[in-house]
């Protein structure tokens, strides 16, 4: 010991004095470890203790390679922690071999919690800005593993240089590390969104892979946010050829479409194209995967609806062929997706399912199983089951077996078991499905059994006898390992023998195997049903054989002999049950010896029928009246009573009998308690009225409970007599079949295998009958043509060849409540099944991810200032103008104040994260602002006479054209309307929409670009509204739209991002799509009509390159648009009309053209923004308003000549009315 | 995102440790032995997705892995990522690991933690997939390699021989590491 202690420091000052060149390297360390196998910890240790020493030293490279071994043995589970403050020194080192080691070292060991770090900022700012990219690269790669919320806020703006920087290399890095920058500061989202948004369209694809990757994953967590880059997205996906980009947008696009139909409809066509294409089955199997949850969330309407789902089953039937597992694997995954809205074009692919359920991995199997389930038919169930108990038998593994088992139950039960034929069949089944080693689903089939037996009558007697060998060898159930539940089917079979006895062959037998006294070593619960059926079957026996009283007698005294042993039960319930069932025998042997004993007596114990009950029933059943569920039963004890009960134990108890209902009176019961407990306690001994009264309510209530077992009527009882007479005598004729419980096993096997053949054999038969059948029509068919519908009928229905079982589906209900409203539904495990895969779930999780909840929720001292710039700066301008406007627009709709601080909180939401880079983006926001509020008011705009500002709300609907179709016309979906906006109008809006569409006017046309527009007078202010419909002719993308027009003296351009023109940067066209856009002008005078040079310039975005494009057009103004609806009433008009002001006057004459003069005016109405005043005869007079607030009035009359109409104009304005009425005179000529 | 990568052999001997989310040290080396013991009992050609275990992930991640000679690597990734896409990634980080150990071994791993990592380093950032080609990154490490030798210099040459003298007694390197036939899902 004390050699190698002096060996040690020897070899300790060696190493001093010779420097780093005697260090243990990380090499020496490894090599170390690898020599002190039996001893690792005390060698490792000892290096601990050494690195420790190193450490001290001044030399940094000795430190670099301390840290450096230290990062080795992290790995190995040892924490470095300690080392924190050496890590940072050897990261601040000017020499990057040892910068990387300290980095390395830190983003293995640090995270956010550690307190070092906030001494480490300035160090990383200054390595971020290195010189050397290298260095650069290894501060963000450590920093992306150790940032956390100081060092996001205080190096944003560091990193948000670095991706400006000339190297891809940096550039890429930065964005990928602004990722974890949002995540740990989530203020850092909004400023920097616009520059990451530049980053999809770097010229290097690196750098636009990564961008594309972290709005993808900030998308993920909100999609909603993110609805508006879905066309740059579109873009990308058409045109990239990174396929690592293409899977993450086809994803992303999954995880859009259910937020927006209509841009699934867009990428069927796209994705079916990649689908046919691609060689990579990565983006192959991602494309399929969005088909299908564009088709999912689309459930109808599209065109090839049904091609694309054929086209995805077809190519995934592909990928589960393959033999690469992976593939198979994912084929099947999405195979499950497509099965639970097309499960017909799945089930076509059954035999390659049943195939994958012998592939040799379990996952595979596991996989096809889930898929069966929805793929069974009356046809196929039997075929299926009994290949699946197939594999229960070959199968290795319990999980796998367990698994197969809960299937076999599931597909057999599923909605009522309307898949099963053959109930005899599906019990031997079930009786099968026990004799599986350590299952854990030993509840699942009894449950199975109790229900089956309850609800098919028809196979009682088969049950029974079933269960009788169940409960014969009940002792194989004992052995069984602890772990398996399998010993659960006796209960069921205990209850069913003793339920239906009557069923039973050798009911005698059957008592005596659930005498067994070896039943004492099963659970409680089995006991009770164990001993509470003895009753049932001695009471049958003895039913059965007249009153037999030696048999009576006998059995009586065998039972109690027996039974005496079951007293000595562990479980107080059975015990309990033994002790009953025993006393009440003991009575009866007593009554037997005294010759007094009427067996009807015991069987009224017994009487009535047990039915199934529906799980709704307890929720149906009405309160009684006079019922109080809140109020107390006896008042309440006063606090001075008993002070040691505390409110909270009350409590407890009232959750107790509430039971599962707690939740919904709990809030009631608590309240009332209180309010009682001022109440004076007043207890009164009630009177014999009251108690009699008592008893007839309680009578009411035992009706109206289901749970309750009503004496009902007589007639049951003699029924049951009946069925159970005939059944024994049906035993009397029929000898006694070979005893089956000595052979249980083996026959059982061939058992539920005997029925499968049976069952096929009649299958075919019955097929084949129907065939001669139909044979035999088909030769009659000459003489009896008259049959020959009816045997169509048949052939048509290939289930008529396959019994009808009556099973008893549902449950009862209380009296009077029917199985109405699917408003329970939900908790129908039935139907909500298909809500498993709901894609909106699993959206919904991540709401709270920490960016998500910032934009949403900003807390309110941080987030105050930025989002209150970003509203209210852009929007100044729009909210100028309009301010008038939107005010009467809430008043009108009778707002509540609040609403429009909401709507303003929406807006900004909205502005930040669907478009924060489009600061110049006024024209949607403006449209925004136009509807705050949307009410669908589906104005017709043929019917002039609509009250109540029928002028306000059309325009509203062309600014918001089909908006309706969206709850919130705020919503972020809205925006995408005006972004992708052909084939998205709802139906309700088509009439609306055509008349909108008529009045469109072309304004240019080129070979790429169609442009219409529509001209809407404000109804408020003085400004136009110029709707442009833009129709994309060609098979590219058009974006970049700006629209440039030169101002003249009378009007102005609004909105414009730069002189005289407004840029459209979110617009984008779709091939062979359409889109609109709104710009506004500002009116000064309106005497004369205008021609404004208008140009307006796009990008077409070719497959190869992009192309810049301009169309110039004069976009006309005519004196007519600028006149607005406003309504008047009559007595107004006259006043007017006396008052003189309307000094110009003007007269033309227009013709009728073949029109009564009532449409003619309503044509001139609809056209000109007129409305009626008054019509007599043949004479009206009508009234608008300009823009700028003067009254135009006209008198129109119908002539002598019955040709024409004479029209006389009235107003303030000379040359606006004479241009005006020139122009009704061109266009009506 | 990729939530974890873990190297380790046959026998749960970690190699490669590397969590994009914060751990302790004895939870990482739980996650470790309990992904050891969910993909070692799995067969040779059985599909290379796996469920999460208890300690990483949840529904939304997945198990992805590849298993070379005495190695298995291991990504744990949520569902933003392609399965496929994946295998190719492991596909990648393993050639370029063959390519810049010159037929890598499992003691290359060993002896080499460090240099792996920052192979892995240009491969992906913060759990993002950074770089997915091959060539680039190998010539980015060999840049670093050449920076560190510039560095290193003269003073680094006596290092240098006491290395090469310890190397002497090492055992003879196995190279036992296969790289199967390239079945690339992806082409980059």
């Amino acid at each position: 010991m004390a050699m190698s202690t002096t060996m040690d420091q020897v070899v300790k000052r060696a190493k001093d004095s010779f420097g780093q060149m005697f260090d243990k390297s990380l090499h020496d360390l490894v090599r170390g470890i690898r020599n002190h196998k039996d001893n690792e910890a005390k060698y490792i240790n000892e290096a601990i203790d050494e690195i420790k020493q190193e450490l001290k030293q001044d030399n940094i490279s000795m430190k670099a390679n301390a840290v450096n071994k230290l990062t080795y043995l992290q790995m190995l589970g040892y924490d470095i922690s300690w080392s924190a403050f050496n890590i940072i020194e050897v990261m601040s080192s000017n020499k990057f071999t040892f910068k990387r080691i300290g980095y390395l070292a830190a983003s293995q060991c640090f995270h956010e919690g550690t307190d070092v770090l906030m001494l480490t900022t300035n160090m990383i700012r200054k390595d971020l800005s290195s010189s050397s990219m290298y260095e650069s690269a290894v501060a963000m790669s450590g920093l992306s593993c150790f940032i956390n919320a100081d060092l996001a806020r205080d190096l944003a703006n560091d990193i948000m240089t670095l991706m400006t920087s000339t190297k891809p290399y940096i550039r890429k890095r930065a964005v990928l590390l602004l990722y974890k920058v949002f995540l740990n500061n989530p203020d850092a989202l909004k400023p920097a969104f616009p520059r990451l948004k530049e980053k999809l369209e770097d010229p290097d694809p690196g750098v636009q892979a990564a961008a594309v990757n972290v709005i993808c994953e900030l998308a993920r967590r909100n999609p909603k946010n993110y609805l508006a880059l879905a066309p740059i997205f579109f873009r990308l996906m058409t045109t990239s050829t990174n396929n690592w980009v293409l899977i993450k947008i086809i994803k992303l696009f999954g995880a859009l479409t259910p937020l927006e139909p209509r841009l699934g409809k867009k990428l069927i066509e796209p994705l079916t194209n990649l689908i046919h294409s691609t060689s990579a089955m990565s983006l192959l199997y991602e494309c399929i995967n969005t088909v299908v949850a564009v088709l999912v969330s689309i459930s109808s309407g599209l065109p090839n609806h049904n091609a694309s789902i054929q086209l995805c089953v077809q190519k995934l039937r592909i990928l589960i062929e393959d033999s690469d597992q992976n593939l198979k694997y994912l084929g099947l995954l999405a195979m499950s997706k497509i099965l639970q809205t097309h499960p017909k074009s799945v089930q076509a692919h059954n035999d390659l399912i049943m195939q994958c359920l012998d592939d040799k991995d379990e996952s595979i199997r596991l996989r096809a199983l889930d898929l069966l389930s929805g793929m069974v038919s009356k046809k196929n169930l039997m075929d299926i089951v009994r290949k699946l108990m197939i594999h229960m038998d070959k199968s290795e593994g319990s999980h796998y077996r367990d698994e197969l088992l809960s299937k076999i139950i599931e597909i057999c039960s599923q909605s009522d078991y309307q898949h099963i034929t053959n109930f005899e069949w599906y019990i031997s089944i079930l009786v099968e499905l026990t004799r599986l080693e350590g299952t854990k689903h030993g509840n699942l089939i009894a449950r199975q059994m109790l229900d089956v037996a309850v609800r098919v009558e028809s196979i009682r007697p088969f049950a029974c006898n079933q269960m009788a060998i169940l409960l014969a060898n009940a002792h194989v159930f004992i052995i069984g390992s602890s772990s398996t539940t399998v010993a659960e089917v006796l209960y069921a079979a205990a209850w069913i023998c003793g339920e239906f006895c009557s069923y039973l062959k050798e009911p005698q037998k059957t008592l005596e195997s659930i005498l067994n006294t070896k039943i004492i070593l099963f659970p409680g619960h089995i006991q009770s049903v164990y001993y509470q059926n003895i009753l049932k079957i001695i009471t049958y026996l003895i039913q059965s054989s007249d009153n037999d009283e030696i048999l009576a007698k006998q059995l009586v005294t065998m039972t109690i002999d027996k039974m005496s042993i079951f007293l000595s039960s562990g479980d107080v319930e059975a015990q309990e049950r033994a002790s009953i069932t025993l006393h009440i025998l003991k009575t009866v042997l007593k009554l037997i010896e005294k010759s007094e004993f009427n067996v009807n007596e015991l069987s009224a114990l017994f009487d009535g029928v047990l039915n199934p009950v529906a799980a709704k029933a307890q929720r149906k059943v009405a309160i009684p009246n006079g019922l109080d569920l809140d109020a107390w039963i006896n008042d309440p004890p006063s606090e001075s009573e008993d002070e040691s009960v505390t409110t909270d134990s009350r409590h407890d108890n009232s959750g107790f009998f509430y039971g599962k209902h707690e939740e919904n009176y709990s809030s009631n019961s608590y309240s009332n308690e209180t309010s009682n407990y001022q109440q004076p306690r007043n207890y009164v001994e009630p009177t014999t009225d009251e108690l009699e009264k008592q008893r007839e309510s309680r009578k009411q209530s035992e009706n109206m409970n289901p749970f309750y077992l009503k004496d009902s009527k007589k007639t049951k009882l003699t029924q049951k007599h009946e069925t159970s007479i005939d059944h024994s005598n049906g035993n009397e004729s029929m000898p006694s079949t070979p005893d089956k419980g000595t052979i249980p096993a083996n026959l059982q096997i061939s058992l539920s295998d005997q029925l499968y053949r049976q069952s096929k054999i009649d299958e075919e038969n019955r097929r084949l009958k129907k065939k001669s059948k139909s044979d035999g029509g088909s030769s009659k068919k000459g003489k009896k043509s008259s049959k020959k519908s009816d045997i169509a009928a048949i052939d048509e229905n290939e289930d008529d060849i396959y019994p009808t079982v009556q099973v008893t589906r549902g449950g009862e209900l209380p009296e009077g409540v029917t199985e109405s409203g699917h408003e329970d539904n939900d908790d129908d495990i039935g139907s909500g099944r298909n809500k498993k895969y709901d894609p909106h779930r699993a959206l919904n999780i991540d709401f709270n991810e920490k960016p998500i909840q910032a934009t949403y929720t900003p807390p309110p001292s941080q987030l105050k200032e930025p989002s209150k710039k970003l509203v209210e700066t852009p929007p100044v301008s729009v909210e100028k103008v309009k301010k008038s406007k939107k005010k009467k627009t809430i008043e009108n709709q009778i707002e509540p104040s609040t609403s429009k601080s909401k709507h303003k909180r929406e807006r900004s939401d909205y502005k930040d994260l669907g478009s924060p880079a489009d600061d110049d983006d006024k024209h949607v926001l403006q449209s925004a602002v136009a509807a705050p509020s949307p009410t669908p008011a589906p104005v017709s705009a043929a019917s002039p006479v609509i009250e109540e500002k029928p002028k306000k709300k059309k325009i509203k609907e062309k600014k918001s054209i089909s908006k309706t179709a969206i709850p919130d016309a705020n919503d972020s979906a809205s925006l995408l309307l005006d972004i992708m906006s052909d084939d998205i109008h709802p139906i309700n809006q088509s009439n609306q929409q055509y008349n909108e569409q008529d009045s469109y006017k072309l304004a240019a046309q080129t070979d790429n670009l169609i442009i219409e527009y529509l001209i809407t007078p404000n109804s408020s202010t003085a400004e136009l509204d110029v709707t442009f419909l833009l129709k994309n002719q060609t098979s590219s993308i058009i974006d970049h739209i700006d629209i440039h027009v030169i101002d003249s003296m009378s009007s102005k351009l609004l909105n414009t991002t730069s002189a005289n023109r407004i840029s459209f940067t979110t617009i984008s066209l779709f091939p062979r799509s359409q889109n609109y856009i709104h710009i506004y002008f500002a009116i000064n005078a309106i005497s004369f009509s205008q021609n404004l040079k208008t140009t307006l310039s796009y990008t077409i975005n070719g497959s190869n390159k992009n192309e810049k494009d301009s169309i110039e057009f004069k976009l006309n103004l005519p004196c007519s648009q600028y006149l607005r609806k406003k309504p008047m009433n009559s007595n107004a008009f006259a006043d007017l009309m006396s008052s003189g002001t309307l000094t110009c006057q003007s007269h033309i004459d227009i013709p009728l053209s073949n029109q009564d003069f009532v449409s003619r005016i309503k044509t001139i109405c609809q056209s000109y923004r007129l409305t009626i005043v008054e019509q007599i005869n043949a004479a009206a007079s009508l009234y608008a308003e300009t823009i700028l607030g003067q009254p135009i009035a006209f008198l129109l009359k119908s002539t002598n000549s019955q040709t024409n109409i004479s029209v006389d104009g009235k107003s303030t304005e000379t040359h606006f009315l004479s241009n005006l009425m020139e122009e009704i005179k061109t266009s009506l000529k | 995102m990729i939530k974890a990568i873990l190297v380790f052999n046959n026998s749960a001997k970690p190699r490669l440790i590397k969590f994009f989310e914060y751990y302790p040290e004895e939870i990482q080396q739980q996650i470790v032995r309990e992904t050891y013991h969910l993909v070692s009992k799995r067969d040779e050609n059985v599909c290379n997705f796996l469920e999460g275990g208890s300690l990483i992930g949840g529904n939304d991640y997945r198990l992805i892995y590849r298993h070379y000679a005495t190695l298995y690597f291991i990504f744990c990734v949520d569902s933003s990522e392609s399965e496929l896409g994946i295998l190719d990634l492991i596909q990648v980080f393993v050639e370029t690991l063959d390519k810049c150990f010159e037929n890598v071994c499992e003691l290359d791993l060993i002896f080499h933690a460090d240099k792996v990592h920052y192979i892995l380093q240009e491969l992906c950032l913060g759990g993002m997939v950074l770089e997915t080609s091959m060539n680039e990154i190998v010539a980015r490490i060999e840049e670093q390699s050449k920076l560190e030798k510039q560095e290193a210099g003269i003073s680094a040459a006596p290092a240098k021989a006491m290395t090469a003298l310890k190397e002497m007694n090492l055992p003879q390197k196995i190279k036992d590491i296969k790289l199967p036939d390239l079945n690339l899902n992806l082409r980059f």
